[in-house]
């Protein structure tokens, strides 16, 4: 029998993250500091208008992409909270800002054409450029730098071939953001050298150093820009898979019709519960902003006085904290601590080779949740030293 | 600003170590007992219960609402009226209400309706200024200070480790 499979997706490399949890996986009594999503329950008033549009019997398709007037209040959201320019039709509604991504390279990229992406960082852009046939190029960001993606280390990287550079902020594993002032650096370079930014700011609403700023609002950026966001991480919303993408009309058609062809349009149900959460779920985000800054500021203090440094990261609702004095590279590390004391955290390894060295430690739980498991984490380190 | 912050978390859990909140507010732990004996002194702390759900252990104990219509004071409107009345212990809460035809809202905990139909009858119903009563009594609770009372997640449905 012929090799049923395609070399391009034999050759992507199985996700850390995956082996990881295999492992945890087969374990009982297990405190996780693991997780990628909220610990929230979606706000009643957002999951009560599913509900009622179920019981409307509104269960059919919706235009391929999205409900008009929820693109209508995406574009509304946008413009008020990061003053981005993009109307109703530059708007697409995806199955959660995954799909986005994987599009938003699909429509963009040809053979050849490589890709920026800064590292540590979400799993799924390297795999998605490949499948999309692009070039992916990691970039190695570092923590004297805050892992901040820096003028010098970006003009490092670029060749007659780039065509698009991902700026992951605020960032998924180390919490790192960029501020107004770094980004238009990022911004000169990219309009110089005529290039393209796709912006994953699905974390933009966890912001705790004043407003997320989104590069697509600094001038002749917007027509540059595919901006990808959702309503997993600002509104608890994980499960409903929801999120869009935002940019140039041109490129938002031709998003439209990859959509259109593998997906048909997003969930209604999701859809009618997200216009709710943009229309009166601004006080749920701020509540919700609130508590994580509480755990953020509780998680790095605690950590830094156990003697596991971090740098307090602005963003998201991870610590990134480096364990480079125990001797272990993360993924030893963070099995040897789930072994011993069944506490789980995600190696930094996991999010690019520029992840070891550090472990991703998620905020996403309460207080005593945190407290729990730090006592763990300090016995551990006992044993250590 | 963090006089509200404070009073947000210990609001949602009073039992919660001034260290810790120290840590989440970035705020030195002096600072937190400060701010909280402040506002114990100013009144705006006026307690630290705990929030039971008797049910669970006393299947007895009731709880009634009683709409009381009252005739005003002149110069004290139903303030004297309202002294008289909260200073019972039986009374657990006590508002003055716009509109509805009644004017106080009285809360009131007993071991059986008939206590409570005693206190009313004999107590709040004889007062000079109180013109009617009418006693609703309490069949189940659902939920009080924010916090359900019913079934509770107990489990993190999560997935433990995700991206």
């Amino acid at each position: 029998m012929r090799n049923p499979l395609s070399k391009t997706v034999q050759e992507l490399a199985p996700s850390g993250i995956r082996r990881f949890f295999d492992v945890a996986n087969t374990m009982d009594d297990v405190i996780s500091l693991g997780v990628g999503e909220p610990d929230f329950d979606t706000p009643w008033h957002i999951r009560e208008e599913g509900i009622y549009s179920l019981e409307q019997g509104r269960t059919f398709y919706t235009s391929n992409a999205g409900l008009a007037e929820l693109k209508r209040e995406i574009s509304r959201y946008l413009k008020r909270r990061f003053q981005l320019p993009y109307t109703e039709n530059e708007v697409l509604v995806t199955v959660g800002g995954s799909e986005a991504i994987d599009i938003a390279f699909r429509a963009m990229l040809d053979p050849g054409d490589e890709v920026i992406i800064p590292e540590p960082c979400f799993v799924s852009y390297f795999p998605c450029v490949k499948m999309a046939g692009g070039s992916p190029v990691r970039l190695a960001l570092e923590e004297k730098d805050e892992f901040k993606l820096t003028k010098e280390k970006l003009m490092s990287v670029l060749t007659d071939k780039t065509k698009i550079v991902v700026l992951p902020f605020p960032n998924n594993p180390t919490g790192a953001i960029m501020t107004g002032e770094e980004l238009r650096d990022i911004a000169t370079i990219i309009r110089e050298r005529d290039l393209f930014v796709v912006s994953d700011e699905i974390y933009s609403e966890l912001s705790y150093q004043g407003d997320h700023v989104s590069i697509a609002s600094l001038p002749g950026m917007a027509e540059r820009t595919v901006v990808i966001n959702g309503f997993s991480k600002s509104y608890a919303m994980t499960g409903w898979r929801l999120g869009y993408a935002a940019g140039p009309e041109e490129i938002i058609q031709q998003m439209i019709k990859v959509h259109q062809y593998v997906i048909m349009c997003a969930p209604t149900t999701s859809q009618y519960a997200a216009i709710e959460a943009l229309r009166h779920g601004d006080e749920d985000v701020a509540c919700m902003r609130e508590s994580y800054d509480e755990r953020r500021r509780f998680l790095v203090k605690e950590l830094n006085d156990m003697g596991i440094p971090c740098f307090e990261p602005m963003g998201a609702f991870y610590v990134f904290p480096g364990i480079h004095r125990f001797g272990m590279t993360s993924e030893e590390f963070a099995t040897s601590l789930l072994r011993q004391e069944r506490v789980a955290v995600v190696p930094g390894s996991a999010f690019g080779e520029c992840g070891e060295g550090y472990l991703r430690i998620s905020y996403a739980y309460s207080i005593e949740n945190l407290k729990l498991a730090l006592g763990k984490i300090q016995n551990f380190i006992d044993t250590l030293l | 600003m963090l006089q509200e912050k404070i009073l947000r978390n210990i609001a949602r859990n009073s039992r919660i170590s001034t260290e810790d909140l120290a840590a989440m507010l970035s705020a030195s732990p002096e600072e937190i007992r400060e701010a909280v004996a402040q506002m114990e002194k100013d009144g705006v702390i006026c307690g630290y219960p705990t929030l039971i759900n008797w049910d669970r252990i006393d299947a007895e104990r009731v709880t009634a609402l009683i709409e009381l219509k009252v005739t005003p004071e002149r110069g004290r409107g139903f303030d004297r009226a309202a002294a008289r009345i909260y200073q019972f212990d039986e009374v657990e809460s006590l508002y003055l209400m716009s509109g509805g035809g009644f004017d106080l809202t009285v809360i009131v905990h007993g071991r059986s309706m008939k206590e409570v139909a005693r206190f009313v009858a004999t107590k709040l119903a004889p007062m000079d200024d109180i013109e009617s009563t009418a006693t609703h009594f309490v069949l189940k609770k659902y939920k009080e200070y924010g916090l359900s009372l019913g079934q509770r997640k107990t489990r993190d449905e999560r997935q433990l480790i995700t991206p």
